[in-house]
């Protein structure tokens, strides 16, 4: 199991709002896939998949914020 | 490492950003760092978190003026891109330069500042916004993507932008009145002499 954790982008960016998933639940993703993408006021980051496998849920949606070096999905 | 500076002139935006995707690509494959100046007919880009009602018309009518209107991966809200409007796409790779999104975002908005007070302007940066301001007016927007620590994307610099196209959107979704180095300054600005100064600035900043 693998967590996708939301990377520290800066000193003083604590969190970010994850503007859209490119995978969804149940779906086999391999290592350094775009999987989601967070977006702070003015800048998007694309975060990969961290290792492959089946991406067996999402914790924080599209629209929601995540926090930084917090959980945003689990790969098994 | 070298920086490449190219010049795309006047260039369509989606083909500008395939240019600046592949751009991007090589960049994450090992290239230098590239700075891609250029400017774009009419269209209002979309970032990703725009929100509908920053769209003063419906999107139908707009396109139905002849404006262009695109979805693109960068954070933010609604701009305009024009003729006279100096694009500047720093394709970075942002591992050489700190790997921090926040201070590179601060050094985009000090090279625009350095940029206008080489012009006689003075702007500032306000706390919690991006972009760069004349007083209540913003002169220069900035939105930045990034993609294995390779960020694309940039400023959209006011030159002689023909403002009464900012009345069909709320500019980065904000109540705010967008100005020009040719509206403050009275005449217009020779499109050149900025390019040469960005090109002299981000070398000062990045390298």
């Amino acid at each position: 199991m693998t967590k996708i954790i939301l990377p520290e982008l800066g000193e003083g960016i604590t969190k970010a709002t994850i503007a859209c998933w490119h995978a969804k639940v149940g779906e086999n993703v391999v290592i350094g896939q775009e999987i989601c993408e967070a977006v702070t006021d003015k800048a998007s980051f694309v975060i990969e998949a961290p290792a492959p496998g089946k991406l067996k849920s999402i914790s924080v949606d599209e629209g929601q914020e995540g926090l930084v070096g917090g959980v945003l999905g689990i790969i098994e | 490492m070298k920086m490449v500076i190219q010049d795309w002139g006047l260039i369509n935006y989606t083909e500008g950003l395939e240019r600046q995707k592949k751009c991007v690509q090589n960049v994450i494959a090992g290239a230098g760092d590239h700075l891609i100046l250029c400017e774009h007919p009419v269209v209002l880009t979309l970032g990703r978190m725009t929100n509908p009602k920053s769209l003063l018309y419906q999107r139908k009518e707009i396109e139905g003026r002849g404006v262009m209107i695109a979805d693109v991966d960068r954070g933010g809200d609604v701009t305009l891109h024009a003729p006279g409007q100096l694009i500047v796409y720093p394709v970075f790779n942002l591992n050489n330069h700190g790997k921090n999104l926040k201070s590179y975002m601060e050094r985009l908005q000090e090279v625009a500042v350095d940029l206008l007070k080489n012009f006689g302007i003075l702007a500032i940066s306000i706390s919690g916004k991006r972009g760069v301001y004349v007083g209540e007016d913003k002169i220069i927007s900035i939105g930045v993507g990034v993609r294995k620590w390779v960020a694309y994307h940039g400023l959209g610099i006011n030159v002689n932008t023909d403002l009464s196209l900012f009345e069909l959107i709320k500019p980065c979704g904000l109540d705010v009145r967008m100005t020009s180095m040719q509206k403050l300054k009275g005449h217009p600005v020779p499109m050149q002499d900025v390019k040469a100064k960005v090109i002299e600035l981000f070398q000062k900043h990045f390298l």
